[in-house]
């Protein structure tokens, strides 16, 4: 990451160091721009609706309370439904936990099949697995719809599981070929000559080598799942939504006193586990990014 | 598992099973990709050609959606919107990450922490985004009572319930969400550039902006490209910001195609016109991605 020579900019002499501070100014100010609403969604929640209306964004909150964050979590209503978040925030981690391993699983399965047995047309394979990464995705909803339709999944947290099964498969095959052609093919021809089979080279001698990969593709597959709107809104029922649909449901509520310290709540709520990831586990994050770039 | 046989053993059912494990593994894998991504995108182009409504009929019917889907003012409001939403959310993408990454790049202290704060917003979903955007621009007490109580009595904002300016506050929200992105992807490219090169142009006595005019950014050809086309990407499937931040309105002033497929697929019961336009996503997506993948993929085999 660090550079062996010094940055354009060097410390020397009187305009050099203006244009030093100049420089930290500027990396403030923006730090402000991206913290501001940070700083808002937080100080809101903390605020009486009384004090939403005295105050103004910036205005710190004169009496700290917690009752916006315990209605956001149990009371708020959701359409009809007057649970809080509760509910959706267990259906989110029931979609995601069984999501993010089946994927990744079959992830690992492809991208070693693909790479280190190679076979005819496995580069064609990995092609047309790869362009699933860029379809929009309403193009699979009315199948997806129907299919789900025909296999009696039809909003039901099963149902979403399997969408973002399928959904994830090109991301998570990316990720793990690209591993598994960094390897070198000595080390499985080795092992191959030392009779170890199919299994025994992926579980004894790869993946203790991919534990990077697979942080990059569980976080990445962790946020794409926890972050998705579009298919908790069209695969899920009132049951089964997941945090975001329950969210958006209760921001766009327009019955009663629009509630903004609730609404502020419960989205810090729904931002938090993939937050809590990002802090704990930035680099992978990073990287995962990357690789959706196609690089790396 | 039969798997650890040996490989080099006699022949054999198993032998045989050995040597076909990878592929009999895979297949699944792909059949599950191959029907979701292509068997999926044939549905949809196929509805799109019939006169699907409230439930998909199979009937062929032509062209008939299209001409609908183009002859609905709606869908001229959505590819607008997408052209100037898409324009600014690239352009304010590629400018902010820019200056962000040369400024990042200055070797300062504290660079990972601010790292952290710039990109920060990538981690949350659009909905908490736009949650938190639509707080903020709301115009009796976001930004607008912001600056009237700092002795700006006049000052209007109401750019979020404006049918002309509705579509910017998406932008707003869409770049501060990811311009922190492009500006980890051109630190990356910063730091790969040769520092040979850097010392060299110094040496020729070049000063800070002419390195980086002349010398740096020509370099970066590849992550203005990379950049460009993800976020390309991002723009045409722009869904959930829109519906958190404006739920589309007012009106429809400020839908995009991703909104309007949404709308008339599950909530207009138009079938075949949702399918179409999502066709046209589909269309304009592969446009920009082939070329792209396939000029990046012939380049990583060397």
């Amino acid at each position: 990451m660090s550079r062996a020579a010094d940055g354009i900019v060097r410390p020397r002499g009187a305009s050099q160091k203006a244009l030093r501070v100049l420089l930290f100014v500027l990396l403030g100010i923006f730090a402000l721009y991206y913290l501001a609403p940070l700083f808002v969604m937080v100080s809101t929640s903390l605020k009486t609706l009384e004090q939403i209306r005295a105050g103004t964004l910036l205005s710190l909150p004169t009496d700290l309370t917690f009752s916006a964050w315990t209605k956001a979590w149990s009371e708020a209503c959701v359409g009809v439904r007057c649970e809080g978040l509760r509910p959706y925030f267990l259906n989110s981690i029931m979609i995601a936990i069984p999501g993010v391993a089946i994927s990744t699983m079959l992830g690992v399965f492809a991208g070693y099949s693909l790479t280190k047995w190679r076979f005819r047309g496995a580069d064609i394979i990995f092609a047309m697995m790869l362009f699933g990464a860029f379809i929009p995705f309403q193009v699979v909803l009315l199948p997806m719809a129907r299919t789900l339709g025909f296999l009696g999944l039809a909003g039901t947290i099963p149902g979403l599981i399997l969408v973002h099964i399928f959904a994830g498969l090109a991301f998570t095959t990316l990720f793990f070929r690209t591993f598994f052609v960094g390897v070198a093919d000595a080390i499985v021809d080795a092992a191959k000559i030392d009779g170890a089979g199919y299994f025994t080279i992926l579980f004894k001698i790869l993946l203790p080598m991919a534990v990077p990969t697979f942080a990059v593709t569980v976080i990445w597959q962790f946020t794409q799942i926890w972050n998705d709107f579009l298919f908790g809104v069209v695969f899920t029922s009132t049951q089964s939504n997941p945090v975001t649909v329950a969210l958006n449901n209760v921001v766009a509520t327009t019955t009663g006193v629009k509630e903004y310290n609730v609404d502020m709540a419960a989205a810090i709520m729904a931002a938090l586990p993939t937050l809590v990831v990002y802090v704990v586990a930035g680099r992978y994050f990073v990287r995962g990014l990357g690789a959706g770039a196609v690089k790396g | 598992m039969s798997a650890s046989a040996r490989s080099d053993g006699g022949g054999g059912p198993l032998r045989l099973l050995e040597k076909w494990l990878p592929q009999i593994v895979l297949a699944p894998i792909f059949g599950l990709s191959l029907f979701f991504v292509y068997g999926f995108t044939a549905w949809t182009l196929y509805i799109s050609f019939t006169k699907s409504r409230i439930l998909p009929v199979y009937e062929w019917a032509g062209l008939i959606q299209y001409e609908r889907l183009w002859s609905t003012p709606r869908w001229y409001v959505a590819v607008e919107n997408l052209f100037v939403f898409g324009g600014l959310f690239i352009f304010g993408c590629l400018a902010i990450g820019l200056v962000l990454a040369i400024l990042l790049d200055q070797r300062i202290r504290a660079e990972g922490a601010l790292r952290t704060i710039y990109l920060y917003p990538m981690a949350l979903s659009f909905i908490v985004t736009g949650t938190a955007w639509k707080w903020i621009l709301n115009p009796g007490l976001g930004v607008e009572k912001l600056v009237r109580d700092l002795g700006f009595p006049n000052f209007t904002f109401d750019w979020l319930v404006n049918p002309d300016y509705a579509i910017y506050t998406v932008v707003i929200a869409a770049i501060w969400q990811s311009s922190g992105y492009v500006m980890a992807l051109f630190l990356a490219g910063l730091r790969s550039v040769d520092d040979d090169l850097i010392k060299a142009a110094a040496i020729d006595g070049a000063g800070p902006i002419r390195s980086y005019v002349s010398v740096i950014l020509p370099m970066l050809g590849p992550v203005f490209l990379s950049s460009v086309i993800i976020l390309t990407h991002l723009a045409i499937k722009s869904f959930d910001l829109v519906i958190a931040l404006t739920g589309g309105g007012p009106g429809y002033a400020t839908d995009l195609p991703a909104t309007f497929m949404y709308a008339f697929a599950f909530q207009r019961s138009e079938l075949g016109m949702a399918a179409a336009s999502a066709i046209m996503m589909l269309t304009t997506i592969v446009a920009i991605m082939v070329p792209y993948l396939y000029s990046e993929l012939r380049g990583s085999q060397r």
